[in-house]
């Protein structure tokens, strides 16, 4: 009895999903990998530009950044700045760790390779495949999902002609997903990693209350080179204050009610 | 409580009461103190669960009385010393707490949750392997609560694990396999698709089916503290989390193979012996390892005639419960390459082969044509004590004693039984707070030695300080330097390592066996000894100063007396008579000498032989083999032996009577008691003896020492006998694994 209800119920589902995949044709499509993972392989696969024997090495610059970070920490636990150190090579790196540079840090901290690896392997953060100058998060979680990040994300790659985890030919831009960036107030939202400066001028900047038609315009302002607004995009909403202004707490705030010390 | 046992306690309490003059007679066995006076033993007569025994290797140590609290562990109270976890408590009580990610011989991961046991007042069930026991903690392992516990961990393991056992090499001796049987569910509740993940790579010992793993990281830990190859890690996150190297990278260790046995299920299982059989199918063997001087505690398994595969045993004084690869895995070595029947060389080189009778005519007849003195028995390194015994005997009656065991030098210091072992013995090396490694590489040589080292090192921060070639220890250590000249400025005290001796409660020196076979070894010797005596390394309670052996049949050669009577025996020898010697430099050797071989190996020896006798290998007879530490233990037969091979010591008892000097021993029992009146310590099978006499009373040397750098003694880790140059395995891990060196 039990095993023909299993039967049924496994049935009753792939029923949804065929109503489901007909009505969103698009998203289907999109998704075609049953569970998506965030990141891209968990192994290192040999590449002319990405290797061990490729040699990487901080600049001047960033060899005083790299010290100035180590003295954060206690001189027996260096293992503690990994992930500092492997940001700033993804800032000089154009947005991207090699393994190489992986290696790189795993000797200035004093640790093996390996234990680099986990944690780059570790934190969706860091990519380890090339990335565009300007790298587009988009956020993929409950709130901005429901106030349509889907689209955004489709436009975006149409608009791109990329696939997601892409680089456009030009090496301008590249898409990816992000999750919960803390902005569900301001659902949808977009992130942009700009790594067309190196690691002095990189800026991560967050452009909220994104549409289809806005996200184009960003894209095409970066691609001019001009700074586009952070923030909301939605000009009547000032932050993540109301559209329109504020209806509430318009007046001068009441004091709380002072307590009634004789009644003590 | 039943009826049946109503009625006893009934009557225990009756008959206290008839036959009180002796009321502890009926008393039972109850750990709490209060229950141990008979008038609340009989006051609480409320039904107490029956006491357990403590799990296998549970074992209970109070350092002091202060240091115990108590538990209470499904309702029975036990005592337990501070600082035990909660699942060693449970172990103690007798409760086996199902577990994956633990394992008591690495670090706490606590990241399976299969050990998950309820404790009282504790909101939520915890995870006993990494929650200390606190002083009257209630564990609970068999309530509801920790069995959904159980259940539901055991379908999310389940969830991504392959349903491959009938394909699966772990299938039969799994624990996923057996702990789903005893705790999981009879069904699960996931439809979706499983994952999947892609095998690396790890080298020829280790096949790995990534899909099957179920991330308890007990191979990253192994690899990172015990190996110290830290190859391995835990890549990725969530459901997309996979062990690997990341970089295509193989596993350069001796200790590999361990991870196939702390593996939980059929990721990581044996390359070699892939789809060759079931484990039921096996019978195993309980003896003794020979390819090093450790003596590593094995059980060969095998299926009729064939040896299928070697795993390490317990014992926690010598391997614990690793063992290195070579142990492992050169078993393939023992179906190659082997004598099968008696063979003589012809006139036109090729050899014929014969009967016994035959063969053990024309050496008897050979023997007695030259002079005692230019007869030379040199044994193997794989030799047992038995049969050099036998060889020495027989040498003896035919008026020689040209006799040595190779590997030992041509003027070893066997009188005095501490010069020649480890001293310290294995287990002992914990205690040592500073190494000094002379002309010794553990990593190649002892790799059980080298293990308890790293151990040590880990946990105590032990200084180890080392004089030889450059080689890699897995371990923080200091290169004094490469030849005697640091040895002698240690000895001399100008040297800065000289107060980190100095400052060492339990230094222990360690010299590589290698050293006799140098000229000037005494005087390296007694350099040593002066460094001991400045250090206070041998002390009444403790004795720091070893000889770390490289093959299995060193130390009961020198037990047993086998030493040369004249360094230039080979160069005027006639009649050469190699026990499975094949180690030895025959260039010296008299175009016209008559050379016996006797082993069980076609190996390098044979190209001189005029004469092959066939003989037994350690997995096919009973023998005594002596360890580093002087303990000696026996093997066991395992499979029987090839062709028409037999064991050493019968051979050589054969041709004493063709030669018609017949050795007086029938029987196995017989050559041990001609041993026990030359060496009594051999038959006390794993008992180490202490050194009686001390090396003070040696009489000292001043012999120059040479500046010659010291070698490495071993230069290629996988292959160093005959039956590990024999293995096909062995020459693909030397052909892939120490290339990179």
């Amino acid at each position: 009895m039990f095993a023909s209800a299993g039967r049924l119920a496994g049935k009753r589902l792939f029923e949804i999903r065929q109503i489901f995949a007909q009505s969103h044709p698009q998203l289907e499509a999109r998704s075609s990998a049953f569970r998506s993972f965030s990141t891209a392989l968990n192994y290192h696969i040999d590449s002319p530009d990405n290797n061990p024997h490729v040699t990487f090495d901080f600049t001047d610059a960033n060899k005083e950044r790299a010290k100035e970070i180590l003295s954060h920490y206690p001189s027996n636990y260096k293992q503690s700045a990994v992930i500092p150190l492997l940001d700033l090579a993804q800032q000089q790196h154009g947005g991207w760790i090699p393994v190489s540079a992986m290696d790189a840090v795993a000797k200035i901290i004093e640790v093996a390779p390996i234990r680099v690896y986990e944690v780059a392997t570790f934190y969706s953060m860091f990519n380890r495949t090339k990335v565009g100058k300007y790298h587009l998060l988009v956020c993929g979680t409950t709130p901005c999902m429901i106030r349509g990040s889907r689209e955004i994300e489709a436009t975006l790659l149409k608009h791109l002609g990329v696939k997601r985890n892409e680089v456009t030919k030009d090496g301008m831009f590249s898409v990816g997903e992000m999750e919960c960036m803390g902005c569900c107030v301001n659902a949808p939202m977009i992130t942009v990693a700009d790594y067309s400066k190196g690691s002095e001028g990189y800026t991560y900047n967050y452009y909220e209350d994104v549409t289809p038609k806005r996200v184009i315009e960003i894209v095409e302002m970066l691609r001019k080179g001009e700074a586009p607004p952070v923030g909301t995009q939605n000009p009547l909403r000032k932050k993540s204050g109301p559209a329109g202004g504020n209806t509430t707490l318009l007046g001068e705030p009441k004091p709380p009610p002072c307590r009634d010390l004789d009644a003590c | 409580m039943g009826f049946g046992l109503r009625a006893i306690q009934a009557s225990r309490s009756s008959s206290r009461v008839l036959s009180s003059p002796n009321p502890s007679y009926f008393r039972s066995i109850s750990s709490t103190p209060d229950l141990q006076n008979p008038e609340s033993a009989a006051a609480a007569s409320s039904p107490e669960p029956p006491p357990r025994n403590p799990l296998a290797g549970a074992r209970v140590h109070f350092r002091s009385p202060e240091d115990a609290i108590e538990v209470s562990v499904d309702g029975f109270p036990i005592k337990i010393p501070k600082g035990f976890t909660v699942l060693q408590a449970c172990e103690v009580a007798g409760v086996d707490i199902p577990r994956f990610c633990y394992h008591s011989r690495l670090s706490i991961a606590g990241n399976c949750r299969m050990c998950l046991v309820e404790v009282e007042k504790s909101p939520k069930p915890v995870a006993s392997c990494a929650m200390p026991a606190l002083p009257g903690m209630k564990i609970k392992t068999n309530t509801p609560i920790a069995k959904k516990a159980r259940e539901g961990v055991m379908e999310f393991l389940l969830m991504n694990h392959p349903l491959d056992c009938p394909i699966c090499d772990q299938g039969g001796e799994c624990d996923l396999q057996d702990q789903s049987m005893a705790f999981g569910s009879d069904r699960g509740r996931f439809t979706e698709m499983k994952r999947s993940v892609v095998d690396k790579n790890l080298g020829p010992l280790v096949k790995t089916v990534m899909t099957r793993c179920i991330q308890c990281t007990r191979c990253v830990r192994f690899a990172t503290e015990v190996a110290g190859v830290q190859d391995l890690g835990m890549l990725g996150r969530g459901s997309g989390e996979e062990i690997g190297t990341y970089v295509e990278k193989l596993m350069t260790s001796e200790l590999s193979g361990n991870v196939i046995d702390i593996c939980p299920v059929g990721a990581l299982t044996s390359k070699p012996f892939a789809f060759k059989a079931r484990n039921w199918e096996l019978k195993g063997t309980e003896t003794i390892d020979v390819s090093d001087a450790v003596g590593s505690n094995i059980r060969i398994d095998s299926r009729g005639p064939e040896v299928m595969r070697i795993l390490p045993r317990l014992n926690e004084d010598i391997n614990e419960e690793w063992i290195s690869d070579k142990t492992r895995f050169f078993y393939d070595g023992l179906k190659r390459q082997r004598l099968n029947d008696p063979m003589i060389r012809g006139p036109d080189g090729r050899f014929k082969a014969v009967s016994w009778r035959d063969a053990l005519a024309v050496v008897a007849e050979v023997a007695h044509q030259v002079n005692p003195e230019e007869m030379v028995g040199i044994a193997g390194q794989l030799s047992d004590a038995e049969s050099m015994m036998a060889l020495k005997d027989f040498l003896n009656k035919m008026g020689s004693n040209n006799v040595w065991c190779e590997g030992n030098g041509m003027h070893p210091q066997a009188d005095l039984r501490p010069s020649f072992i480890l001293n310290t013995n294995i287990a002992g090396l914990e205690k040592a707070d500073a190494f000094l490694l002379v002309g010794t590489q553990p990593r190649v040589e002892a790799p059980m030695v080298n293990a308890r080292i790293r151990k040590t090192v880990l946990a105590t921060h032990a200084k180890v300080a080392y004089i030889g070639p450059p080689t890699d220890h897995n371990y923080e250590h200091e290169h004094l330097g490469i030849g005697p000249q640091t040895l002698l400025e240690i000895a001399e005290g100008r040297h800065p390592f000289c107060s980190t001796l100095l400052a060492a409660k339990n230094p222990a020196i360690i010299i590589g066996a290698g050293i006799w076979e140098r000229k000037d070894k005494d005087g390296i010797f007694s350099a040593v000894e002066t460094i001991a005596k400045l250090g206070k390394v041998v002390r009444p309670d403790w004795n720091g100063l070893n000889v770390l052996l490289l093959n299995a049949a060193q130390a009961a050669a020198l037990d047993l007396g086998l030493v040369p009577e004249s360094a230039n025996s080979i160069e005027s020898a006639k009649f050469l008579y190699l026990m499975g010697a094949d180690d030895v430099n025959l260039e010296k050797l008299p175009g016209d000498a008559f050379v016996v071989y006797q082993g069980h190996h076609g190996d390098r020896s044979i190209y001189r032989a005029n004469v092959i006798f066939p003989a037994s290998a350690f997995s096919e007879k009973e023998g005594t083999y002596e360890n580093t530490e002087g303990c000696a233990q026996q093997t066991m037969p395992a499979v029987p032996t090839v062709g028409d091979a037999r064991d050493d010591w019968k051979i050589i008892r054969s041709l004493s009577e063709v030669a018609g000097v017949r050795l007086p021993y029938d029987t196995l029992g017989a050559v041990r008691a001609r041993i026990r009146a030359v060496a009594p310590n051999l038959l006390h099978t794993d008992e180490r003896e202490p050194a009686t006499v001390s090396h003070a009373i040696k009489p000292e040397f001043y012999q120059k020492i040479s500046m010659t750098v010291f070698g490495t003694a071993v230069e290629n880790f996988y292959m160093t006998d005959s039956i590990s140059r024999a293995s096909k395995i062995m020459a693909q891990c030397s052909a892939t694994l120490s290339k990179k060196k």
